[in-house]
């Protein structure tokens, strides 16, 4: 596994993505609530761009009538059939045992941490003062 | 069905080497606005289309009956760069589908305004005349891949008659495409007067699903969801093919071909085998039919492949295609609808090289001679 200096935090605003080629894989990095996730930008079932993806809540209902929204933003929905996923695994929501999106893991990094590894950054130079997403492919 | 991907593509998945040209028989073009029909449409017209709207049995003006899985129904990434709704930039539908996949002909049907259902039979017929003329100067003259259907409202049957024989004169269509939810069965004689023209123009009758005829869209009443209702465009489809079978419209007119667009093929052998299966028994009730029903259909219709069925088993799609007939499968994308096919992952079991051949290319080819 190589780490991927792929963006700038600031690059990526809440609720936004960014694509990325690493080693040959488009991968696209969403940025939810904070967090940053890393999948291939490619749905399972027939190949959709997931970075048109609606990034959306996980919503359940115990009976007719009553719903309940949870984790808003952190469910990808596919931009054509409309298949669910869970961002921070890749997981299918209706067929979890068999039907996943790969999903690379990712860290934020300050740029004076990034001096220390083995890190790859081919798009732009990094600076000390900022933070980085970094995801392992 | 599904493997996690985690690998560059192969060649062969990658849009520029998609190796098979193919045909879609189901692209949506769409209006940028109804003021691209001003040009085609007469000032009377187009001053009843601005103070009265749309004349549909639907509960509010420019709306469905049901709330939809996306906004007009699209793929989230169709929307054009430069504006306007899904499938009303050429410029961007080429860029993203016609172009990457390798389609050699599209065939264009037209969904806008409902133009099948409007009430109002001669304003329909004037936005269908406009349409007609529309599909043309934006799409086919623009990129002659795109072809163009000749929309008829059958309700009004002279205006359809009048409509079709303009247009054949144009010479450019390649089918006759009527509504599935009409007023009667599509079988019923007040409609063959548009099968006798379809024959002897050799066009062949393309029936796309959707549409409110202000029928219930299913024999048990109306849904309540979008994804009960969605089941309907099979049932509808399915009444229409044994109305079309058992009327006797195929005894009458022996050389008429008729497409159903977007209705699945999954219910069609078990349909089939039922109608012959009555037809053994109760054959003196219709001995205007002088073959079992599974003959006219296997002679007479084919079908779109989108939306296509996903058994968990690849091994049953494949017996189903066997059953329905390799020879009577057209494939369509749907282009740009949230329910798009694409032709190289949609049909999950697998294919030889030239079933492939037909199904994308040249069971199409034959039917509307391209």
């Amino acid at each position: 596994m190589t780490r991927h200096i792929v963006a700038r935090t600031t690059e990526i605003p809440p609720g936004g993505n960014k694509v990325v080629d690493i080693a040959g894989r488009d991968i696209v990095v969403f940025h939810v609530n904070g967090e940053f996730f890393a999948l291939l930008n490619r749905c399972p079932h027939e190949g959709a761009p997931l970075e048109k993806a609606a990034c959306v809540a996980r919503l359940t209902s115990p009976e007719p009538g009553i719903y309940q929204r949870s984790r808003v933003g952190e469910m990808l929905r596919c931009p054509w059939h409309g298949w669910e996923f869970d961002m921070r695994n890749g997981q299918s929501w209706f067929d979890p045992k068999r039907v996943k999106i790969r999903s690379y893991p990712v860290a934020v990094e300050r740029g004076d941490e990034l001096q220390k590894g083995p890190y790859v950054a081919e798009t732009f130079p990094v600076h000390v003062e900022d933070s980085y997403v970094i995801v392992e492919v | 069905m599904s493997e996690i991907i985690d690998r560059p593509l192969h060649d062969d998945e990658k849009p520029a080497a998609s190796r098979l040209r193919i045909v879609d028989c189901d692209v949506h073009p769409s209006l940028h606005s109804t003021d691209d029909l001003n040009e085609f449409l007469p000032k009377r017209w187009q001053q009843h289309l601005r103070e009265y709207g749309s004349h549909l049995r639907t509960p509010y003006l420019f709306t469905t009956p049901y709330p939809r899985s996306s906004p007009l129904i699209a793929r989230r990434d169709a929307w054009p760069p430069t504006g306007g709704p899904p499938g009303s930039d050429l410029a961007f539908m080429q860029k993203q589908h016609l172009d990457p996949l390798d389609v050699e002909f599209g065939i264009l049907q037209v969904l806008d305004l409902f133009i099948f259902s409007q009430q109002n039979l001669e304003f329909g017929a004037a936005i269908q005349r406009a349409i007609n003329d529309w599909q043309l100067a934006f799409w086919s003259h623009r990129d002659p891949r795109l072809k163009a259907s000749i929309l008829v409202g059958q309700d009004g049957i002279d205006l359809a008659i009048a409509e079709i024989e303009r247009c054949a004169k144009i010479g450019e269509y390649i089918q006759i495409n009527v509504s599935p939810r009409a007023n009667e069965p599509l079988g019923r004689r007040r409609y063959w007067p548009i099968y006798e023209r379809a024959q002897a123009l050799d066009l062949p009758l393309g029936i796309h699903v959707g549409g409110y005829g202000g029928h219930a869209p299913t024999g048990g009443g109306w849904p309540s969801y979008y994804v009960e209702e969605h089941q309907s465009n099979a049932h509808t489809i399915a009444a229409q093919l044994a109305s079309l079978v058992i009327e006797g419209v195929l005894e009458r007119f022996p050389k008429l071909k008729i497409v159903f667009i977007e209705g699945g093929f999954g219910w069609i052998p078990s349909a089939v085998w039922r109608m012959d299966q009555h037809f053994a028994r109760f054959r003196s009730e219709v001995p205007h039919l002088k073959r079992k029903p599974s003959e006219y259909v296997r002679e007479h219709f084919w079908f779109t492949t989108q939306p296509i069925d996903e058994p968990d088993e690849a091994r049953h799609l494949r017996s189903l295609i066997e059953w329905v007939g390799i020879d009577r499968l057209l494939f369509s994308s749907d282009y740009p609808h949230w329910d798009f096919d694409d032709p190289r992952f949609a049909i999950k079991t697998p294919l030889t090289e030239a079933e492939r051949k037909k199904i994308f290319s040249t069971n199409a080819r034959a039917v509307y001679k391209f």
